[in-house]
């Protein structure tokens, strides 16, 4: 009905829609590889894979792949990725609702800048009962119609797309470079694009998704798991269909050859939430996952630090206002607030408040230590568990930490980036691709004998958290009960630290937009067990040390603004 | 422990290779296996035109970690070596050439055979020009083998001429691989370098053929043409054929004399002392008592029971017929300082008198004469050996006590 090509056979522009989705000429019955499904595929996201699974395409005879457009390809990744969150315990919600959400907005948005055409030009009205017509056989979603049925943009869509393909040009570009029908044009550098889709993006998409769910999943998690291959995306594409050739330049495009950088997914989300000019997220509040409260307390467990510090990472959070919903929700396009990284925040209050009570300058730390293994010594029935002894925390933790970090040293060593399917750069070159995967197979086979264990590619099991403790061990090596009052002192009824000192990372905080940093971490200039406390947590975060230095600032200068700004002349050995 | 926590291919492939060359050094073999089998995958983005690209690293290492590693067998090396071949064009001579290299370690001669003759037939446009170098390695080696054929096919019909049998067919097949070896040996040794094995080998073929002149002429260039690297071996088997050949002394002279100035303590010095001493010009003998002096000031000398003798009976010659006792002094000056803590202490007296009587006769004498009798060598040596009763060691001492 809107679809103007002349049909190869008879010529005519006449055109109907089989049962099974096909357009066919009614003039000469002549059926052909369009579908309504591929014109309506950016709009309706899981239509066309539930027809294709229903079987209908099985009594097609023809062998030809089918043609697609690159952001297609990127909605079934972003498809996959949805599944594989939804199977690791996120609410289905996310991928039937919010995802799908995002994603036809960012269509929305982008296609206008997408098809290279002015904006200007006459758009043929569509009935909506074209979709809804489709959606009889899916009554299960509603929510769908609901917002296909959203103003003109939906329009614009479905347009676009048929105008692109009655170009004409679509089946010579496809076989040339790119399985894809836009694989080149995707890669052109356009300047009116802006936020161009990209495998690290999707992952942006998701990760935006579960914070407007405020599901209990922080980036790093999000990350970690992708890396630990529980989410696709390096390979993502291998789950394309059969017939969804990729090749090409397609690679550049789907192919990824390098772990996701927080950084990098973090700002592409923050820009993106801008982009589809969304709306205030849900507020972060006290009983959230993400709140401060709740990750220090996460956080405090995996680090086996004991339970009562917990007291004290809400003291910090409540005095620096970083528990505040205003300050944890994300507000898209509002430039003057920064986006709250809310692991690297969590972890950066553990290592202030680990500088509160135990100064951490490689001298008072172990003092309080030997202080507190005298007190035990003296006092080995003690109410309310024994007291917590740094020196000993350092030795255990010291331990698993090197013996994790070596394992994840080695496991980078053999990091598995090719997956099953082959790639090839054009169609010439494909026997060649396969002879060599073909020896390469072979080698692996070889070699993989020799080292004498089995080598089963295990995938460890996606789990929140990478170090537990258990108190049911008898070596003592779990130190949640273990009690602080070997380090605190009673003072006016309020209980204080011993320390009465305490030094600042940094004494001026660096202009972000000059360096892009709001400080700088070298190892050497700060004591060891500072490192050593920014070593663990940068390993559970797999971030850099330096990330979380530069949050310690932040909430340093948060904590102590008073003290720094009204008194200038005060350095290092602030009293509280 | 490292602190980037990002990665990516080439990255984690280079944090790989880094694993495996520990596992190497550490001969952990299963372990270099382990992680080369993670870094194979390397080999589909190998478009690089370095020259240690992934190809190569994984031949090199693949080859080893399979020559050490207790559970490989050939049929698995030579099937690696093959796919190996396929890689690159560029090293197919050079994978070749190892490959002969391995199975001649492993003793599969004819395998190593087929090898060569397999790569020498190999053209590959303008690459059969680049890789020359390689194609005429492989090329002397199969003459290599070919020499090594002739010399079997040579002992059995020497064994049959024993028993008086004849064999034409053995004897033709000998010929034709003559005829095979000789001409890629000849031209291997054209070109300069440190070619022993193929010198000798065609040597050889050349005097049971009876070309001597050819074979002299070949022996000459090895050892005298400068452009060749400096090679002891090549004046050794030059004056071995001269002395199999009966050539004058004066030749025999020259081919060793450079030897005593190339290697000082090569162990024909001792011969050529034998040969200089017995000579009637007064300047080969006293080129003859330099050449053992020089010998002996090598530690791996100290103890050759020869070699001492040798300058012992020179020693003494020339003190009994008291001339050219200034020739001792010449050569004496320059050693004096060092040659008793290192020959004559007393320490190794008593070691020479209890491992070997000749040879502390023979240090003996030259320490009684050298530094009288008075020192410590002589005097235990000389006391023990009286003591024991040993006819020589009273003329000895009488000796020196007249000579010193």
């Amino acid at each position: 009905r809107d679809f103007n090509e002349r049909c190869a056979q008879c010529s005519e522009v006449n055109w109907g829609l089989t049962d099974g989705g096909r357009f066919y000429c009614r003039t000469c019955h002549n059926v052909i590889e369009r579908t309504r499904e591929v014109i309506n595929a950016e709009a309706i996201s899981n239509a066309r894979i539930q027809t294709i699974s229903k079987g209908l395409r099985n009594q097609k005879k023809t062998e030809e792949d089918w043609e697609w457009y690159v952001c297609e390809g990127f909605q079934l990744v972003l498809k996959k990725q949805a599944e594989a969150l939804e199977a690791l315990g996120v609410c289905p919600q996310m991928k039937d609702e919010i995802l799908c959400n995002f994603w036809r907005r960012y269509l929305q948005k982008s296609q206008q800048a997408y098809c290279n055409r002015p904006t200007g030009e006459a758009v043929k009205a569509l009935s909506v009962c074209d979709s809804s017509a489709d959606m009889d056989s899916e009554p299960e979603r509603p929510s769908l119609l609901h917002l296909l049925s959203l103003s003109e943009s939906d329009g614009d869509l479905q347009t676009d797309c048929s105008f692109a393909s009655s170009a004409g040009k679509v089946s010579e570009n496809t076989s040339m470079c790119s399985g894809s029908i836009d694989g080149r044009l995707y890669l052109k550098k356009n300047q009116k694009e802006k936020l161009r889709m990209s495998m690290p993006m999707t992952l942006s998409f998701c990760y935006m998704a579960l914070l407007w769910l405020r599901e209990p999943m922080t980036l790093s998690d999000l990350l970690r798991f992708v890396v630990e291959g529980h989410i696709p995306y390096f390979n993502a594409y291998q789950h394309f269909p059969e017939k969804m050739k990729l090749y090409g330049l397609d690679l550049r495009i789907f192919c990824v050859e390098s772990w996701p950088v927080y950084e990098e997914v973090h700002n592409k989300m923050v820009e993106l939430a801008a982009f589809l000019d969304l709306p205030r997220f849900p507020d972060v509040t006290e009983s959230c996952f993400l709140h401060p409260d709740m990750l220090c307390m996460k956080y405090l467990m995996e680090a086996n630090l004991p339970d009562e510090l917990h007291d004290w990472t809400r003291r910090v959070v409540k005095k620096t206002c970083i528990g505040e919903a205003d300050f944890l929700t994300l507000t898209p396009g509002n430039k003057s607030t920064r986006a709250v990284k809310y692991d690297v925040l969590a972890a950066a209050v553990i290592v202030v408040v680990l500088k509160l009570l135990f100064l951490l300058d490689d001298h008072y730390e172990w003092l309080l230590s030997d202080f507190s293994a005298e007190r035990n010594k003296n006092d080995k029935e003690a109410e309310g568990g024994p007291c917590f002894e740094f020196k000993k925390w350092y030795k255990v933790i010291k331990c698993s930490l090197d013996v994790e970090q070596k394992k994840l040293d080695e496991e980078r060593a053999k990091y598995v980036w090719r997956c099953e399917k082959p790639l090839f750069y054009s169609v010439k070159k494909k026997s060649k691709v396969f002879r060599r995967r073909q020896m390469v197979e072979n080698l692996q086979n070889q070699f993989g004998k020799l080292s004498g264990s089995v080598q089963p590619a295990e995938r460890p099991n996606p789990s929140s958290f990478q170090l537990s403790w258990s108190e049911e061990n008898t070596d003592g090596t779990c130190f949640h009960g273990h009690s602080l009052k070997g380090i605190l002192q009673e003072k006016r009824g309020l209980l204080t630290a011993l320390n009465p000192d305490y030094w600042l990372c940094t004494v001026k905080l660096c202009n972000e937009k000059m360096c892009g940093h709001l400080a700088h971490y070298k190892e050497v200039d700060f004591p060891q067990s500072y490192h050593f406390v920014l070593r663990l947590f940068s390993f559970l975060l797999r971030m850099q040390p330096s990330c979380i230095h530069e949050e310690v600032c932040v909430i340093e200068h948060k904590l102590f603004n008073k003290k720094l700004y009204k008194k200038p002349k005060y350095y290092a050995g602030l009293r509280k | 422990s490292s602190n980037e926590h990002s990665l990516n291919f080439w990255k984690s492939k280079e944090l790989c290779l880094g694993y495996i060359q520990d596992a190497m050094l550490q001969k952990q073999w299963k372990r270099a296996a382990e992680f080369l089998a993670f870094y194979i995958e390397s080999l589909e983005k190998d478009f690089s035109t370095e020259y240690m690209g992934p190809s190569e690293m994984i031949w090199r290492i693949g080859t080893e970690i399979l020559c050490n590693h207790s559970h490989s067998n050939i049929r698995g090396f030579n099937s690696f070596t093959e796919q190996m071949k396929t890689l690159g064009v560029k090293r197919y001579l050079k994978v070749c050439l190892e490959h002969a290299f391995h199975l001649l370690c492993n003793g599969l001669i004819d395998e190593a055979y087929q090898n060569l003759s397999l790569a020498e037939s190999w053209r590959f446009g303008e690459q059969t020009v680049v890789q020359d170098k390689e194609m005429k390695l492989i090329q002397a080696y199969r003459g290599l083998l070919d020499y090594y054929s002739w010399s079997k096919q040579k002992d059995i019909l020497l064994e049959y001429e024993k028993d008086g049998f004849e064999d034409l067919s053995v004897e033709q097949e000998m010929h034709s691989c003559f005829r095979k070896a000789a001409v890629n040996l000849k031209e291997i040794i054209k070109i300069p370098g440190v070619w022993d094995l193929f010198v000798k080998s065609y040597v050889d073929l050349l005097e049971f053929y009876g070309d001597h002149h050819e074979a002299q002429e070949v022996l000459s260039e090895y050892a005298y043409n400068s452009k060749f690297p400096a090679n002891p071996n090549a004046h050794v088997y030059l004056y071995q054929f001269l002395k199999r050949h009966g050539a004058s002394k004066k030749s025999l002279v020259s081919a060793l004399k450079i030897l005593h100035d190339i290697v000082p303590s090569h162990e024909l010095m001792i011969d050529f002392n034998t040969m200089l001493q017995k000579s009637k010009k007064r300047k080969r003998r006293r080129l003859g008592l330099e050449v053992i002096f020089a010998a002996l000031d090598y530690a791996g000398w100290k103890e050759n029971v020869k070699a001492w003798s040798c300058l012992a009976r020179q020693v003494k010659q020339i003190v009994v017929s008291e001339k050219h006792v200034d020739w001792i002094k010449q050569e004496w000056n320059s050693r004096k300082d060092w040659w008793p803590a290192f020959h004559f202490s007393r320490y190794s007296a008593k070691r020479n008198w209890q491992d070997n009587e000749s040879l502390s006769y023979g240090k003996a004498l030259v320490a009684g004469v050298l530094l009288g009798k008075d020192c410590k060598y002589f005097k235990y040596v000389s006391h023990h050996g009286c003591k024991a009763q040993v006819k020589r060691f009273r003329t000895l001492k009488k000796f020196v006590n007249k000579h010193s």
